[in-house]
Protein backbone atom coordinates (compact mmCIF):
# COMPACT_ATOMS: atom_id res chain seq x y z
CA UNK A 1 0.00 0.00 0.00
CA UNK A 2 2.90 2.25 0.79
CA UNK A 3 3.82 2.92 -2.51
CA UNK A 4 0.86 4.42 -3.24
CA UNK A 5 1.01 7.17 -0.66
CA UNK A 6 3.35 10.27 -0.03
CA UNK A 7 4.95 9.36 3.08
CA UNK A 8 2.54 11.97 5.06
CA UNK A 9 -0.21 10.28 3.70
CA UNK A 10 1.05 6.76 4.61
CA UNK A 11 1.60 7.70 8.25
CA UNK A 12 -1.79 9.63 8.33
CA UNK A 13 -3.59 6.87 7.01
CA UNK A 14 -2.52 4.78 9.46
CA UNK A 15 -3.09 6.58 11.96
CA UNK A 16 -6.77 7.46 11.53
CA UNK A 17 -9.45 5.45 13.24
CA UNK A 18 -12.26 4.14 11.08
CA UNK A 19 -15.51 6.30 12.33
CA UNK A 20 -18.86 6.01 11.62
CA UNK A 21 -21.62 8.63 12.97
CA UNK A 22 -25.03 9.62 11.77
CA UNK A 23 -25.60 12.13 9.33
CA UNK A 24 -28.95 13.60 8.45
CA UNK A 25 -30.48 10.52 9.96
CA UNK A 26 -28.42 8.21 7.57
CA UNK A 27 -25.47 5.71 8.52
CA UNK A 28 -22.02 8.00 7.63
CA UNK A 29 -18.39 7.01 7.64
CA UNK A 30 -15.04 8.47 8.08
CA UNK A 31 -14.81 11.81 6.35
CA UNK A 32 -18.52 12.54 5.81
CA UNK A 33 -18.26 12.67 9.87
CA UNK A 34 -16.00 15.29 9.99
CA UNK A 35 -18.53 17.37 11.15
CA UNK A 36 -20.51 15.02 13.67
CA UNK A 37 -18.53 16.27 16.98
CA UNK A 38 -18.88 14.29 19.87
CA UNK A 39 -21.11 11.59 18.03
CA UNK A 40 -18.87 9.85 16.41
CA UNK A 41 -18.33 5.90 16.98
CA UNK A 42 -14.45 4.76 15.90
CA UNK A 43 -15.73 1.31 15.13
CA UNK A 44 -12.23 -0.02 14.51
CA UNK A 45 -11.22 0.61 18.14
CA UNK A 46 -15.19 -0.75 18.95
CA UNK A 47 -14.20 -3.81 17.21
CA UNK A 48 -10.99 -4.41 18.02
CA UNK A 49 -11.37 -3.68 22.16
CA UNK A 50 -14.54 -5.73 22.19
CA UNK A 51 -13.54 -8.63 20.11
CA UNK A 52 -10.85 -8.81 22.48
CA UNK A 53 -12.51 -8.78 25.51
CA UNK A 54 -15.35 -11.89 24.64
CA UNK A 55 -11.79 -13.55 23.13
CA UNK A 56 -10.20 -13.14 26.88
CA UNK A 57 -13.91 -13.88 28.27
CA UNK A 58 -14.52 -16.67 26.39
CA UNK A 59 -11.12 -18.36 26.94
CA UNK A 60 -11.45 -17.93 30.81
CA UNK A 61 -15.10 -18.50 30.58
CA UNK A 62 -14.60 -21.81 28.84
CA UNK A 63 -11.28 -22.78 31.54
CA UNK A 64 -13.19 -21.80 34.32
CA UNK A 65 -16.54 -23.79 33.44
CA UNK A 66 -13.93 -26.80 32.86
CA UNK A 67 -11.65 -26.15 36.01
CA UNK A 68 -10.98 -29.05 38.22
CA UNK A 69 -9.85 -28.74 41.52
CA UNK A 70 -7.26 -32.34 40.51
CA UNK A 71 -4.40 -32.36 38.46
CA UNK A 72 -4.98 -29.69 35.98
CA UNK A 73 -4.30 -29.45 31.85
CA UNK A 74 -2.22 -27.34 30.76
CA UNK A 75 -4.51 -24.78 29.65
CA UNK A 76 -5.94 -24.40 32.78
CA UNK A 77 -2.27 -24.27 34.37
CA UNK A 78 -1.93 -21.30 32.07
CA UNK A 79 -5.09 -19.76 33.23
CA UNK A 80 -4.30 -20.28 36.66
CA UNK A 81 -1.22 -18.72 36.45
CA UNK A 82 -2.06 -15.68 35.18
CA UNK A 83 -4.95 -15.79 37.86
CA UNK A 84 -2.82 -16.48 40.71
CA UNK A 85 -0.17 -13.92 39.52
CA UNK A 86 -3.29 -11.21 39.51
CA UNK A 87 -4.48 -12.56 42.90
CA UNK A 88 -1.28 -12.21 44.30
CA UNK A 89 -0.68 -8.62 43.27
CA UNK A 90 -4.24 -7.58 44.26
CA UNK A 91 -3.69 -9.18 48.15
CA UNK A 92 -0.55 -7.84 48.42
CA UNK A 93 -1.26 -4.24 48.09
CA UNK A 94 -4.98 -3.92 48.56
CA UNK A 95 -5.91 -4.69 52.09
CA UNK A 96 -9.66 -5.36 52.40
CA UNK A 97 -12.17 -7.42 51.26
CA UNK A 98 -13.79 -6.63 48.01
CA UNK A 99 -14.92 -8.85 45.31
CA UNK A 100 -14.45 -6.44 42.75
CA UNK A 101 -10.85 -5.42 42.71
CA UNK A 102 -9.15 -8.75 42.07
CA UNK A 103 -11.89 -9.94 39.00
CA UNK A 104 -11.12 -5.73 38.05
CA UNK A 105 -7.25 -5.98 37.81
CA UNK A 106 -7.65 -9.57 35.58
CA UNK A 107 -9.53 -7.65 33.55
CA UNK A 108 -8.01 -5.32 32.89
CA UNK A 109 -4.26 -6.84 33.04
CA UNK A 110 -5.17 -9.82 30.49
CA UNK A 111 -7.78 -7.12 28.57
CA UNK A 112 -5.33 -4.35 27.82
CA UNK A 113 -2.69 -6.67 27.47
CA UNK A 114 -4.28 -8.48 24.28
CA UNK A 115 -5.30 -4.63 23.03
CA UNK A 116 -1.16 -4.13 23.50
CA UNK A 117 -0.27 -7.35 21.34
CA UNK A 118 -1.93 -5.87 18.32
CA UNK A 119 0.58 -3.75 17.85
CA UNK A 120 3.10 -6.70 17.22
CA UNK A 121 1.18 -7.29 14.27
CA UNK A 122 2.81 -5.82 11.15
CA UNK A 123 1.67 -2.28 10.57
CA UNK A 124 0.34 -3.04 6.94
CA UNK A 125 -1.67 -6.24 7.02
CA UNK A 126 -4.40 -5.43 8.35
CA UNK A 127 -4.86 -1.94 7.19
CA UNK A 128 -4.76 -3.79 3.52
CA UNK A 129 -7.19 -6.58 4.61
CA UNK A 130 -9.53 -4.12 5.49
CA UNK A 131 -8.96 -1.92 2.27
CA UNK A 132 -9.19 -5.10 0.14
CA UNK A 133 -12.73 -5.55 1.76
CA UNK A 134 -13.58 -2.40 1.45
CA UNK A 135 -12.49 -2.08 -2.44
CA UNK A 136 -13.89 -5.60 -3.59
CA UNK A 137 -16.70 -6.33 -1.12
CA UNK A 138 -18.08 -2.44 -0.86
CA UNK A 139 -16.67 -0.85 -3.90
CA UNK A 140 -14.88 1.90 -1.83
CA UNK A 141 -11.41 3.65 -2.56
CA UNK A 142 -9.03 1.76 -0.46
CA UNK A 143 -7.88 4.95 0.55
CA UNK A 144 -10.66 5.69 2.44
CA UNK A 145 -11.19 2.14 4.40
CA UNK A 146 -9.69 2.97 7.72
CA UNK A 147 -8.46 0.68 10.14
CA UNK A 148 -6.35 1.29 13.34
CA UNK A 149 -5.85 -2.46 14.65
CA UNK A 150 -4.54 -1.17 18.51
CA UNK A 151 -7.23 -0.18 20.29
CA UNK A 152 -5.27 0.89 23.33
CA UNK A 153 -3.63 3.92 20.69
CA UNK A 154 -7.13 5.14 21.04
CA UNK A 155 -7.48 8.23 23.34
CA UNK A 156 -10.75 7.34 23.49
CA UNK A 157 -10.55 3.65 24.92
CA UNK A 158 -7.45 4.53 27.68
CA UNK A 159 -9.15 7.25 28.55
CA UNK A 160 -13.09 5.18 28.93
CA UNK A 161 -10.67 2.40 31.08
CA UNK A 162 -9.56 5.60 33.16
CA UNK A 163 -12.39 7.00 33.63
CA UNK A 164 -14.04 3.26 34.80
CA UNK A 165 -11.47 3.43 37.62
CA UNK A 166 -11.96 7.31 38.46
CA UNK A 167 -15.32 6.40 39.02
CA UNK A 168 -14.93 3.16 41.10
CA UNK A 169 -12.28 5.49 43.07
CA UNK A 170 -14.98 7.63 43.89
CA UNK A 171 -17.28 4.81 44.67
CA UNK A 172 -14.48 3.70 47.25
CA UNK A 173 -14.05 7.06 48.90
CA UNK A 174 -17.52 7.27 49.77
CA UNK A 175 -17.92 3.75 50.59
CA UNK A 176 -15.40 3.61 53.25
CA UNK A 177 -15.27 7.01 54.30
CA UNK A 178 -18.56 8.07 53.83
CA UNK A 179 -19.66 11.77 52.13
CA UNK A 180 -18.54 13.72 54.88
CA UNK A 181 -14.95 11.75 54.94
CA UNK A 182 -14.81 12.16 51.29
CA UNK A 183 -15.16 15.96 51.25
CA UNK A 184 -13.10 16.10 54.45
CA UNK A 185 -10.27 14.55 53.11
CA UNK A 186 -9.92 16.74 49.68
CA UNK A 187 -10.82 20.11 52.24
CA UNK A 188 -8.63 19.30 55.08
CA UNK A 189 -5.58 17.92 53.64
CA UNK A 190 -2.32 18.56 53.71
CA UNK A 191 -2.98 21.40 56.00
CA UNK A 192 -6.09 20.79 58.98
CA UNK A 193 -6.82 24.36 59.11
CA UNK A 194 -9.98 26.26 57.85
CA UNK A 195 -8.14 28.96 56.37
CA UNK A 196 -6.59 26.50 53.87
CA UNK A 197 -9.49 24.78 52.83
CA UNK A 198 -9.26 26.61 49.29
CA UNK A 199 -5.87 25.75 48.96
CA UNK A 200 -6.38 21.87 50.18
CA UNK A 201 -9.11 21.49 47.72
CA UNK A 202 -7.54 22.43 44.78
CA UNK A 203 -4.55 20.85 45.66
CA UNK A 204 -6.69 17.39 46.46
CA UNK A 205 -8.73 18.21 43.26
CA UNK A 206 -5.69 18.22 41.24
CA UNK A 207 -4.06 14.97 43.28
CA UNK A 208 -7.54 13.07 42.25
CA UNK A 209 -7.90 14.13 38.81
CA UNK A 210 -4.00 13.12 38.06
CA UNK A 211 -4.93 9.68 38.85
CA UNK A 212 -6.91 8.71 35.68
CA UNK A 213 -5.64 11.29 33.20
CA UNK A 214 -2.11 9.83 34.06
CA UNK A 215 -3.38 6.37 33.98
CA UNK A 216 -5.31 7.11 30.27
CA UNK A 217 -2.00 9.43 29.06
CA UNK A 218 0.71 6.96 30.03
CA UNK A 219 -1.13 4.56 28.21
CA UNK A 220 -2.01 5.86 25.15
CA UNK A 221 1.45 7.66 25.43
CA UNK A 222 3.21 4.41 25.24
CA UNK A 223 1.14 2.63 22.39
CA UNK A 224 0.75 5.70 20.30
CA UNK A 225 4.56 6.52 20.41
CA UNK A 226 5.30 2.54 19.69
CA UNK A 227 3.10 2.09 16.74
CA UNK A 228 4.25 5.27 15.47
CA UNK A 229 8.01 3.86 15.44
CA UNK A 230 6.51 1.18 13.54
CA UNK A 231 4.89 2.94 10.76
CA UNK A 232 7.93 5.27 10.69
CA UNK A 233 10.31 2.02 10.27
CA UNK A 234 7.77 1.06 7.92
CA UNK A 235 8.50 3.94 5.31
CA UNK A 236 12.44 3.40 4.75
CA UNK A 237 12.46 0.21 2.50
CA UNK A 238 13.80 -3.12 2.73
CA UNK A 239 15.70 -2.20 5.81
CA UNK A 240 12.67 -2.10 7.90
CA UNK A 241 13.08 -5.72 8.14
CA UNK A 242 15.30 -6.05 10.87
CA UNK A 243 14.28 -2.49 12.52
CA UNK A 244 10.88 -3.96 12.71
CA UNK A 245 12.02 -7.35 14.27
CA UNK A 246 14.23 -5.18 16.97
CA UNK A 247 11.62 -2.79 17.49
CA UNK A 248 9.09 -5.73 18.17
CA UNK A 249 11.36 -7.91 20.52
CA UNK A 250 11.74 -4.57 22.75
CA UNK A 251 7.98 -4.62 22.75
CA UNK A 252 7.86 -8.18 23.91
CA UNK A 253 8.68 -6.07 27.13
CA UNK A 254 7.29 -2.86 27.03
CA UNK A 255 3.60 -4.34 25.86
CA UNK A 256 3.01 -6.52 28.98
CA UNK A 257 4.67 -3.83 31.11
CA UNK A 258 2.08 -1.14 29.98
CA UNK A 259 -0.79 -3.49 31.19
CA UNK A 260 0.78 -4.60 34.34
CA UNK A 261 1.39 -1.10 35.26
CA UNK A 262 -2.37 -0.28 34.74
CA UNK A 263 -3.37 -2.97 36.57
CA UNK A 264 -1.09 -2.15 39.59
CA UNK A 265 -1.68 1.24 39.27
CA UNK A 266 -5.52 0.44 39.88
CA UNK A 267 -5.12 -1.47 42.24
CA UNK A 268 -2.83 1.06 44.23
CA UNK A 269 -5.31 4.05 43.65
CA UNK A 270 -8.41 1.77 44.62
CA UNK A 271 -6.53 0.60 47.99
CA UNK A 272 -5.91 3.98 48.64
CA UNK A 273 -9.15 5.41 48.26
CA UNK A 274 -10.30 3.11 50.27
CA UNK A 275 -8.13 3.52 53.38
CA UNK A 276 -9.27 5.84 56.05
CA UNK A 277 -6.13 8.18 56.69
CA UNK B 1 -6.61 12.49 17.82
CA UNK B 2 -10.46 13.53 18.90
CA UNK B 3 -12.75 12.71 21.72
CA UNK B 4 -16.12 11.49 20.79
CA UNK B 5 -18.67 9.11 21.64
CA UNK B 6 -16.32 6.04 21.33
CA UNK B 7 -15.71 6.77 25.07
CA UNK B 8 -18.99 5.96 26.15
CA UNK B 9 -18.65 2.66 24.11
CA UNK B 10 -15.94 1.65 25.51
CA UNK B 11 -16.81 2.68 29.01
CA UNK B 12 -20.06 0.19 28.46
CA UNK B 13 -17.99 -2.81 27.29
CA UNK B 14 -15.75 -2.25 30.08
CA UNK B 15 -18.02 -2.13 32.49
CA UNK B 16 -19.82 -5.41 31.14
CA UNK B 17 -16.28 -7.40 31.05
CA UNK B 18 -15.59 -6.80 34.85
CA UNK B 19 -19.01 -7.50 35.33
CA UNK B 20 -18.94 -10.73 33.45
CA UNK B 21 -15.36 -11.54 35.18
CA UNK B 22 -16.77 -10.89 38.09
CA UNK B 23 -19.61 -13.55 38.03
CA UNK B 24 -18.44 -16.13 35.61
CA UNK B 25 -14.55 -16.19 35.45
CA UNK B 26 -12.94 -15.27 38.52
CA UNK B 27 -14.84 -17.06 41.38
CA UNK B 28 -14.79 -20.98 39.71
CA UNK B 29 -10.97 -20.22 38.94
CA UNK B 30 -9.80 -18.70 42.34
CA UNK B 31 -12.26 -21.45 43.72
CA UNK B 32 -9.96 -24.32 42.00
CA UNK B 33 -6.94 -22.83 43.01
CA UNK B 34 -7.54 -22.38 46.38
CA UNK B 35 -9.79 -26.06 46.42
CA UNK B 36 -6.26 -27.44 45.24
CA UNK B 37 -3.93 -25.58 47.57
CA UNK B 38 -5.71 -26.69 50.43
CA UNK B 39 -6.09 -30.34 49.17
CA UNK B 40 -1.97 -30.11 48.81
CA UNK B 41 -1.35 -28.66 52.20
CA UNK B 42 -3.72 -31.60 53.23
CA UNK B 43 -1.65 -33.74 51.52
CA UNK B 44 1.15 -32.33 52.47
CA UNK B 45 -0.11 -32.64 56.42
CA UNK B 46 -1.21 -36.31 56.27
CA UNK B 47 2.29 -37.25 54.98
CA UNK B 48 4.61 -35.18 57.35
CA UNK B 49 2.07 -37.06 59.87
CA UNK B 50 2.39 -40.58 58.69
CA UNK B 51 6.19 -39.90 58.51
CA UNK B 52 6.21 -39.20 62.13
CA UNK B 53 3.96 -42.20 62.55
CA UNK B 54 6.71 -44.13 60.93
CA UNK B 55 9.22 -42.95 63.47
CA UNK B 56 7.29 -43.77 66.31
CA UNK B 57 6.51 -46.73 64.98
CA UNK B 58 10.26 -47.79 64.30
CA UNK B 59 11.20 -46.05 67.78
CA UNK B 60 8.42 -48.82 69.23
CA UNK B 61 9.63 -51.60 67.24
CA UNK B 62 13.29 -51.07 68.36
CA UNK B 63 11.79 -50.93 72.15
CA UNK B 64 9.98 -54.52 71.64
CA UNK B 65 12.99 -55.60 69.88
CA UNK B 66 15.06 -54.96 73.09
CA UNK B 67 12.84 -55.83 75.29
CA UNK B 68 12.62 -59.14 73.91
CA UNK B 69 16.16 -59.63 73.81
CA UNK B 70 16.40 -58.73 77.29
CA UNK B 71 13.40 -60.73 77.86
CA UNK B 72 15.47 -64.09 76.28
CA UNK B 73 18.46 -63.29 77.94
CA UNK B 74 16.93 -63.63 81.44
CA UNK B 75 14.89 -66.64 79.99
CA UNK B 76 18.52 -68.21 78.91
CA UNK B 77 19.95 -66.78 82.40
CA UNK B 78 16.95 -68.65 83.91
CA UNK B 79 17.12 -72.10 82.00
CA UNK B 80 20.88 -72.36 83.09
CA UNK B 81 20.43 -71.58 86.50
CA UNK B 82 17.99 -74.13 86.82
CA UNK B 83 19.64 -76.57 84.99
CA UNK B 84 22.64 -76.50 87.46
CA UNK B 85 20.46 -76.68 90.31
CA UNK B 86 18.62 -79.27 88.47
CA UNK B 87 22.40 -80.88 88.29
CA UNK B 88 23.04 -80.16 92.05
CA UNK B 89 19.70 -81.48 93.37
CA UNK B 90 20.79 -84.61 91.23
CA UNK B 91 24.22 -84.95 92.68
CA UNK B 92 23.06 -84.44 95.81
CA UNK B 93 20.39 -87.38 95.62
CA UNK B 94 23.31 -89.60 94.64
CA UNK B 95 25.56 -88.79 97.13
CA UNK B 96 22.40 -89.32 99.46
CA UNK B 97 21.58 -93.02 97.51
CA UNK B 98 25.22 -93.47 97.35
CA UNK B 99 25.25 -93.10 101.50
CA UNK B 100 21.93 -95.04 101.73
CA UNK B 101 23.16 -97.84 99.97
CA UNK B 102 26.82 -97.72 101.66
CA UNK B 103 24.98 -97.60 105.10
CA UNK B 104 22.38 -100.23 103.52
CA UNK B 105 25.54 -102.37 103.01
CA UNK B 106 27.10 -101.88 106.29
CA UNK B 107 23.80 -102.93 108.26
CA UNK B 108 23.78 -105.90 105.99
CA UNK B 109 27.11 -106.66 106.73
CA UNK B 110 26.46 -105.96 110.44
CA UNK B 111 23.54 -107.94 110.42
CA UNK B 112 25.36 -111.21 108.84
CA UNK B 113 28.26 -110.75 111.30
CA UNK B 114 25.85 -110.69 113.97
CA UNK B 115 24.34 -113.73 112.77
CA UNK B 116 27.10 -115.56 111.72
CA UNK B 117 28.42 -114.68 115.64
CA UNK B 118 25.63 -116.05 117.36
CA UNK B 119 25.88 -118.99 114.54
CA UNK B 120 29.63 -119.38 116.09
CA UNK B 121 28.58 -118.79 119.34
CA UNK B 122 25.53 -121.27 119.55
CA UNK B 123 27.92 -123.51 117.76
CA UNK B 124 31.06 -122.74 120.24
CA UNK B 125 27.76 -123.16 123.30
CA UNK B 126 27.16 -126.93 121.74
CA UNK B 127 31.11 -127.21 121.13
CA UNK B 128 31.43 -126.81 124.63
CA UNK B 129 28.87 -128.82 125.57
CA UNK B 130 29.89 -132.05 123.87
CA UNK B 131 33.52 -130.95 124.75
CA UNK B 132 32.34 -130.79 129.05
CA UNK B 133 30.62 -134.19 128.37
CA UNK B 134 33.08 -135.74 126.44
CA UNK B 135 35.61 -134.12 129.96
CA UNK B 136 32.83 -135.35 132.53
CA UNK B 137 32.37 -138.94 130.31
CA UNK B 138 29.04 -139.12 131.84
CA UNK B 139 25.82 -138.83 131.47
CA UNK B 140 24.55 -135.42 132.96
CA UNK B 141 21.11 -134.35 133.13
CA UNK B 142 20.47 -131.95 130.60
CA UNK B 143 18.10 -130.68 131.97
CA UNK B 144 19.46 -129.89 135.43
CA UNK B 145 22.82 -128.37 133.13
CA UNK B 146 20.67 -126.50 131.21
CA UNK B 147 20.56 -122.99 133.52
CA UNK B 148 24.49 -123.28 133.10
CA UNK B 149 24.56 -123.68 129.36
CA UNK B 150 22.60 -120.66 129.12
CA UNK B 151 24.60 -118.71 131.15
CA UNK B 152 27.31 -119.97 129.28
CA UNK B 153 26.26 -119.38 126.23
CA UNK B 154 25.22 -115.55 127.20
CA UNK B 155 28.43 -115.17 128.11
CA UNK B 156 30.01 -115.91 125.09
Amino acid sequence: MASEYTTTEYIQHHLTNAQMCSVNGEIAFNKACSGSGFWVLHVDTMAWSIGLGILFLWFFRSVAKKATTGVPTKTQAFVELVVDFVNDNVTSTFHGKSSLIAPLALTIFVWVLLMNLMDLVPVDVLPAIAGMVGQYGFGMDPHDVYMKAVPTTDLNLTFALAMGVFILILFYSIKMKGISGFVKELTMQPFGHWAFIPVNFILETVTLLARPLSLALRLFGNLYASELIFILIATIGLFQLPLHFAWAVFHILVLPLQAFIFMMLTIVYLSLASEDH
Amino acid sequence: MNMNFTMIGQLIAFAVFVAFCMKYVWPPLLAAIEERQKTIADGLEASARAEKDLELAQAKATDQLKEAKAQAAEIVEQAKKRANQLVDEETQRGHAEREKIIAQGYAEIEAERNRVKEDLRKQVAALAITGAEKILAREIDAQAQNDIVEKLVAEL
